[in-house]
């Protein structure tokens, strides 16, 4: 067996196409070790949420704010401490030590809520020695004033300002929810994107009946998941928008999942319920499996697999079409019936 | 001589860093108002800082002051060098260690915040009541008499004190100096090495107690030796007062100030003469200066070495003009010849005339004086008038100034016109809100000003006595000359109104000068405010041609994200406009004091202030003022409602804010004071309101439960009742039976509400259709507030129910019974006063009160309003405070009182029985089995037919059972306090009220810290929470009360959560008053010390218990009696991780931010803490117990 796992991912050489994508997992050092030991190309680790250290902030002031100098006796009601350890300065010390600790390219991911903090983390993050940097793009449009140009807006804006300010290989991490994915792809690329990530799973909120309220519930991904970003996958990979990079993400659980998503378009196979699920170990077995696989079926490389199923290389393009849906009803009827 | 750094400190800071820098361990314990030193040494160790020995100073904090200054005088003996700081009964505490370690020549200072002791009344504030009390214990004393002296004679204290090895108490005046902010020249590190003499150091390690060196010290001595060992130590005492000269002498080559043991300035020839010492002279000196100005022989003689006190020096320093003096004490020694200050200067004159020539032509008249006791304000206008008096021929002796004595006369008049304010002395005064940061905004002004300028500057702040909705008044000064003007602004160029409603409450501007600027924070913009205005303000402005401008703070601090904090758009609109600074300075130095103040925790917070910095400069109007006022709009009336001719006379003044106007004969001569006087107090302080929403209500009566001021309230009443119904009152049929044909309503009082949101949370009735639509709902107050004032009135004018029907073992129930505590100022959502609020409901009209010192002695008993209450029989509870550390020992005194009186009562119904109807005199004497609501109605019954009887018997036993009857109906005797006292300063004397069996009901509310003063830790504090004096986070195990008391047996014990389990509660209060002997309640009560959200805190209390960090549980002596199990579990097995609860908990969380490491550590810990302790308890549920019974074992 003599396969070339290796794979071209943001501009980067990765010695395979397996990268764990944001997680807990790739938040803790000792398994990022691991990871890198089960074969793991790249890591992308935990996102850095701006608007979770914003939150932080104004938490930590307002408990030192809360009724201060309110009464003669009682002027404040903490003691001030050595260091509150606020911003992204933990994260970047995490950052550093990965990159320290990692041979394998180590890909920061961020999650801004404002201009200048989209920016001006990213900047650390680069300084910090990031390989390359994951935009982990993630907001609900809820105004009903808001056109979609006008959101499609928002993440060229976002996307210019970092790219102005940082030389590192850019990933623009997405959800589905576009009215012409194809045309804010092509948007994206053009405004600096070096790669895509498909697709970003929204943390849906669930609903408590009894208390009643709504609440926020992690739910891993399933296999079946892999379908909605292998064909936009299949599809913007046959656009080859400027060499930009592709990833996939969601649902990948398998190495016949990690080769599907490769086919159709997919640069690297980004895994998190999965390696969850079965610990970093779990990498390792997939990439054999895709290996096993690759040269039963006499492919020689990864780099062979890449697109070879996307919209203009598949025997059925229009599959990735309206098509497809009226024969999976069909084909799913005959099943049953 | 090196180049002089300047900083801003108040003297607390100040000191602290002095006393840091100079010992090895430091013992605190929190105690208002030298707290703040104790705090700043702790964090100053907690970031590692070194003392100038080059190691981290240990602090240690105590069970008490006591026990702080045990620990000093072990450090001492054992030869490291060792301080504390203190304050009041604090000092006095330490008094007995302080003969110990004077009678042992041991060098120490302890520096003290000089504050009032409390006689009649409990006093947070300033005079020299309690370092007088100390002046017999053999130390010396040394007074500072300002923020730049308290910090230099810590340092000289310290050194002559080595030098001298005679221990130093080091004061200075509490509240006016030791929370002045001021400008000061610091003293460096180095300066500091200088100074500290390691010959004299070294000899103190030399004289320790070392096992390689033994000797004995602390021996017991007999008739035969005593008195001669006494007076051994007589040599070191009269070389002191040269030590600390020549240490003051070499401290002035260091720094350039130089100091005297007393110190005299005015008039070269001056014929009259103050003698004083303390902040009192700052005040003193600007009037001396004045008066001399313009040829009057006047001077000021400054007593800095106090103790001990040398004759020699204080003649010299005299001018030999002095022909009369006025010795000022700030303090009062009832009985006495006069005050001590006083009673020294006469002996000394005395001393002098006695023992050669004088140096007088004639021998001074000598005349004492009080002044400024717990603060009260002390001006240059009051210094004119004692140098008026002196020049009378026949002076008012033992006079006092600053008060109107209409009683004994001792007053002086003053003239309020004479003022020394320089012209060129800005002055400003901010009226704020506690919670908007006005004072910590002029604390940074000061600091601006101060550090950015060559000005200086000085900045004092008096707060009001409530904790919910205080208002604040900042005063600043910043001019060309150290500022030492001792005193409130009476002149101002500049008033900042912070909040708009302040206007229809207070004259802010009672204090502003023709000219002067009003800046005002205003919802209205400038062609619109004059309207919103009261008359009496229109008057004023318009008579004081004032400048008047208005920002729209509030809506500025909201669009940036600040919320309330206007504090940062004040400041800046008040450096725009005062033009201490250029404007782009300014704007600059605020940033910069913003970064200073906000850099460590993170960007957010500091971006937000610096674009309410720029927003706020765009947003200031200048308003145009017309010639007329034309308002129809009045300032409220400081009280509404019905009141006695007391209240009216002075409760209501005092809350005007003209409580030092009142004379002394207004006053009670004992500290007694009405209850039932917060309800008269509306200070509508919320902006939302609680409104009912009958339709969906399921009468549960939990909001009513919860509520921390009884500002919700339910209440039963006959469908025939009578009365004025308004339109807008609500009500639903009263479903239970014991009522019939009766209605419920929920009732909102608007303007006692502090709009805490905790009725809200914990309603369980929701709209179907609307989900976050429940029976209680936060709505805007204004729109709602004529109705729902009307709608209260009502609900008051309705007849409460008839309590010996009320079925109180329910919750429901309970809440129909009338709160007799209600309105207090306590912090919107109190974690306590619900607890307080149900004793009041269900034992409130026999109910004693024996109250700690803390929260619940403040809100409960701090001038000029209390919120216990009376029904409308007029009784009530009967509540007092004593002191922190005694307060079961004084409720336990009361219950002796109590049975005495019961006996006596008894007997006397016996040995009259013969003249009264002997089956009344039978029921009157039985005993009740279980005391209900209709055994007392009937006992109060039976006690009206025996009046009636006594009346008809002449005989003075008969009057004096009259007297008493009222004893026969059962009182309830509760011992309230927090968990500083039940766990810490008191835990020794409420053992031993546990141990005793008598009838006592003792109350913890559990905060887990220190809350009244800021948030120190205590035993109760748990293990991984971060409190003040355990900065790193509490390291060892919360200590557990209720098992020490388990451990009696006879001790019923419950702990309790009312917002996880208000059914446990209820039962809970019911068993431990019905049970004979002495109960503990362990009272879970959350705090804005935890730093959590207040509105969720109740059911937050759910998490509590879920994650077994707080288990319920009651252990009842009836049942180990009886053989059973008498300790039960009433709540389930943890289901919770520790980490989730404590994740909802600033004191937790931010720990787990700060040291990761640490806060995991102790985390693991605590977790194994509450395994531990449920695994316990779990065991000991099913533990049998057979103990004598009740009556053997416990005495009633």
């Amino acid at each position: 067996m003599n396969v070339n796992l290796s794979t071209n991912y943001l501009g980067l050489k990765l010695t395979s196409p397996l990268v764990p994508s944001s997680s807990p997992l790739t938040g803790d050092i000792d398994q990022l070790l691991r990871l890198q030991e089960a074969g793991a190309g790249a890591v992308v680790l935990p996102s850095l949420f701006e608007e979770t250290i914003r939150h932080e902030e104004v938490e930590v002031a307002g408990l030192y704010d809360y009724q201060d100098h309110t009464y003669a006796e009682s002027l404040s009601y903490f003691p001030e401490l050595p260091d509150y350890k606020l911003g992204p300065d933990h994260y970047l010390f995490q950052l550093e030590r990965a990159k320290k600790t990692l041979r394998i390219p180590v890909i920061a991911s961020l999650n801004g809520s404002s201009l200048s903090g989209w920016s001006d983390y990213a900047s650390q993050m680069q300084d910090a020695g990031a390989d390359a940097l994951e935009l982990n793009i993630y907001f609900v449009p809820t105004d009903p004033n808001e056109s979609p140009s006008q959101v499609e807006e928002r993440y060229i804006e976002l996307i210019s300002a970092v790219e102005e300010k940082i030389t590192l290989p850019i990933a623009v991490k997405i959800g589905p929810f576009f009215t012409n994915l194809a045309f804010t792809a092509r948007r994206l690329v053009e405004a600096g994107a070096d790669g895509l990530v498909l697709f970003n799973r929204y943390l849906e909120p669930d609903i408590d009946m009894e208390v009643p309220a709504v609440e926020p519930k992690l739910v891993l991904s399933n296999p079946h998941e892999l379908r909605l970003p292998l064909r936009w996958l299949a599809i913007l990979s046959a656009l080859e928008m400027d060499g930009a990079s592709l990833a996939a993400t969601s649902g990948i659980h398998s190495a016949a999942d990690a080769i599907k998503a490769i086919a159709a378009g997919a640069h690297v196979a980004m895994l998190a319920s999965s390696l969850l699920q079965k610990g970093p170990a779990h990498l390792a077995t997939i990439l054999e499996e895709m290996a096993t696989w690759l040269d039963e079926h006499e492919y020689t490389s990864v780099q062979q697999l890449t697109g070879s199923m996307n919209r203009s290389n598949s025997p059925n393009m229009s599959a990735f079409e309206r098509a497809n849906y009226a024969k999976a009803l069909v084909s799913f009827s005959d099943r049953t019936i | 001589m090196s180049d002089i750094r300047y900083a801003t400190l108040d003297a607390n800071e100040a000191v602290a860093r002095i006393a840091h820098a100079t010992n090895e361990v430091i013992a605190i314990y929190p105690i208002t108002p030298a707290s703040p030193m104790g705090e700043i040494a702790d964090t100053m160790s907690a970031m590692e800082q070194k003392n100038i020995f080059g190691t981290v100073p240990e602090v240690v904090e105590m069970q008490s002051e006591g026990g702080a200054a045990g620990a000093v005088h072990g450090v001492l003996q054992a030869g490291a060098l060792s301080t504390t700081f203190t304050a009041s009964q604090g000092l006095l505490l330490m008094i007995p260690n302080m003969y110990k370690i004077a009678g042992e020549l041991t060098p120490t200072v302890f520096h003290i915040a000089a504050r009032t002791l409390a006689t009649h009344a409990l006093s947070i504030f300033g005079d020299h009541s309690d370092v007088m009390a100390v002046r017999q214990t053999g130390w010396a004393m040394l007074a500072a008499n300002s923020v730049q002296e308290a910090h230099d004679f810590s340092l000289i204290a310290q050194t002559a004190s080595l030098q001298s090895r005679i221990p130093f108490v080091h004061f200075f005046d509490g509240f006016r100096t030791s929370h002045e902010v001021n400008k000061i020249a610091l003293i460096e590190t180095d300066q500091i090495r200088e100074m500290i003499d390691m010959d004299a150091v070294k000899a103190h390690r030399d004289r320790a107690l070392d096992p390689d060196q033994p000797v004995l010290r602390g021996t017991a001595q007999n008739p035969d030796v005593f008195f001669q060992a006494r007076e051994a130590a007589n040599p070191f005492y009269e070389a002191t007062p040269e030590i600390v000269q020549a240490t003051m002498d070499q401290f002035a080559r260091l720094t350039g100030r130089a100091y005297r043991l007393f110190e005299y300035v005015g008039a070269k020839d001056a014929e009259q003469v103050i003698v004083m010492m303390g902040s009192g002279c700052g005040a003193a000196e600007e009037a001396v200066n004045a008066l001399a100005a313009r040829g009057d022989k006047v001077g000021l003689l400054k007593v800095r070495l106090y103790r001990p006190f040398d004759v020699g020096k204080l003649i010299d320093t005299l001018p030999a003009t002095t022909k009369a003096i006025a010795v000022l004490d700030r303090t009062k020694e009832p009985g006495s010849v006069g005050e001590p200050l006083y009673q020294d200067v006469v002996c000394a004159l005395g001393q002098h005339a006695a023992t050669g020539p004088s140096r007088f032509a004639s021998m001074p008249r000598v005349i004492g004086g009080r002044y400024g006791l717990s603060s009260k304000e002390f001006t240059p206008a009051m210094v004119a008038s004692v140098f008026e008096n002196l020049r009378q021929k026949q002076p008012q002796r033992s006079f006092t100034v600053g008060i109107y004595d209409d009683v004994s006369n001792t007053s002086l008049p003053w003239n309020r016109d004479f003022s020394t304010e320089p012209d060129d002395v800005h002055r400003a005064v901010f009226y704020g809100l506690g919670s908007d940061g006005t004072v910590g905004a002029t604390k940074n002004t000061v600091k601006i000003i101060g550090e950015s300028t060559d000005l200086h500057a000085q900045g004092y702040f008096v707060y009001d006595s409530k904790k919910s909705g205080s208002v604040t008044v900042s005063h600043l000064r910043f001019g060309p000359r150290p500022i030492h003007s001792t005193y409130l602004i009476e002149r101002a160029n500049f008033v900042g109104c912070h909040q708009f409603q302040f206007l229809h409450r207070i004259d802010v501007l009672k204090s502003a000068i023709p000219g002067a600027t009003l800046l005002l924070n205003s919802p209205y913009p400038a062609d619109e405010v004059w309207d919103q205005l009261p008359q009496e303000v229109q008057g004023q402005i318009i008579e004081k041609q004032l400048k008047v401008f208005v920002v729209d703070a509030l809506q500025i601090a909201a669009d940036v994200g600040l919320g309330g904090r206007i504090n940062t758009v004040m400041q800046t609109c008040f450096f725009a406009l005062s033009g201490v600074l250029p404007r782009e300075e300014a704007v600059k130095q605020i940033k910069k004091a913003i970064s200073k103040t906000y850099e460590r925790k993170g960007e957010t917070v500091l971006q937000r202030n610096h674009e309410a910095v720029d927003a706020a400069l765009a947003a200031i109007e200048q308003v145009k003022v017309p010639a007329k006022a034309t308002s129809e709009l009045h300032q409220l009336p400081p009280i509404q409602g019905e009141m006695s001719d007391f209240v009216e006379r002075v409760t209501a003044r005092i809350i005007a804010g003209e409580g030092d106007l009142l004379p002394v004969s207004a006053f009670p001569v004992d500290g007694t004071f009405p209850t039932a006087t917060a309800k008269l107090e509306k200070r509508s302080i919320a902006n939302e309101i609680p409104i009912w929403d009958p339709e969906i209500c399921i009468a549960c009566g939990l909001c009513a439960l919860v509520c921390p001021h009884a500002a919700i309230r339910s209440k039963i009443f006959s469908n025939e009742a009578n009365g004025h119904r308004p339109d807008s009152f609500q009500s639903i049929p009263w479903k239970g039976k014991e009522f019939q044909n009766y209605s419920l309503t929920i009732q909102v009082a608007p303007d006692d509400c502090t709009g805490c949101r905790v009725c809200v949370d914990v309603c369980p009735a929701r709209s179907k259709e609307v989900a976050k639509h429940k029976a209680i709902n936060m709505e805007p107050k204004l729109p709602h507030l004529e109705a729902e004032r009307a709608n209260f009135d009502y609900f008051l004018s309705l007849p409460e129910a008839d309590r010996t029907h009320v079925p109180a073992d329910t919750i429901k129930g309970s809440q129909l019974l009338e709160p007799l505590f209600e309105f207090s100022g306590a912090c919107a959502g109190c974690g306590e006063t619900p607890y307080l609020k149900l004793l009041t409901q269900l034992f409130g009209d026999r109910l004693l009160v024996a109250n700690a010192t803390g929260c619940s002695s403040i809100y409960g008993g701090n001038l000029p309003t209390t919120p216990w209450t009376v029904d409308d029989q007029g009784r009530g509870p009967a509540w007092s405070n004593s002191l922190f550390e005694d307060n079961g020992e004084f409720g336990l005194g009361m219950r002796l009182a109590v049975n005495q009186k019961t006996d006596y009562a008894q007997t006397l119904l016996r040995e009259l029985q013969g003249d009264l109807d002997p089956r009344l005199v039978e029921n009157l004497l039985e005993d009740y089995p279980v005391i209900t609501e209709e055994a007392i109605a009937a006992r109060r019954e039976l006690i009206e037919q025996l009046r009636t009887q006594l009346r008809k018997l002449d005989s003075h036993r008969a009057a004096e059972l009259n007297q008493l009857a009222d004893s026969l109906v059962p009182r309830s005797v509760w011992v309230v306090g927090g968990d500083g006292w039940a766990f810490d300063i008191g835990f020794g004397g409420l053992d031993h009220v546990l141990a005793s069996g008598f009838n006592v009901n003792v109350l913890v509310l559990d905060t887990g810290v220190y809350s009244n003063t800021g948030g120190q830790s205590s035993k109760a504090t748990p293990r991984a929470a971060v409190a003040k004096f355990a900065a790193r986070g509490k390291s060892i195990r919360k200590k557990d009360l209720g098992m020490l008391a388990v451990a009696y047996g006879n001790v019923y014990v419950a702990q309790i959560a009312m917002g996880a389990n208000p059914n446990q509660t209820l039962k809970v209060f019911q068993e431990a008053e019905s049970y004979p002997g002495p109960s503990l309640i362990l009272a879970y009560s959350h705090c804005i010390a935890h730093g959590i959200d207040i509105s969720t805190s109740m059911t937050h209390q759910k998490d509590a218990v879920r994650s077994g960090f707080w288990p319920l549980y009651r252990y009842d002596p009836r049942l180990a009696y009886a053989g059973e199990q008498p300790f039960r579990l009433d709540c389930r097995k943890p289901s919770m991780p520790f980490a989730q609860f404590a994740a909802k908990e600033g004191r937790f969380a931010i720990l787990s931010r700060s040291d990761p490491e640490r806060s995991a550590r102790l985390m693991e810990l605590a977790q194994r803490d509450i395994d531990d302790q449920w695994h316990y308890y779990e065991q000991l549920a099913g533990v049998e117990r057979d103990m004598t019974n009740g009556e053997e074992d416990s005495q009633t």
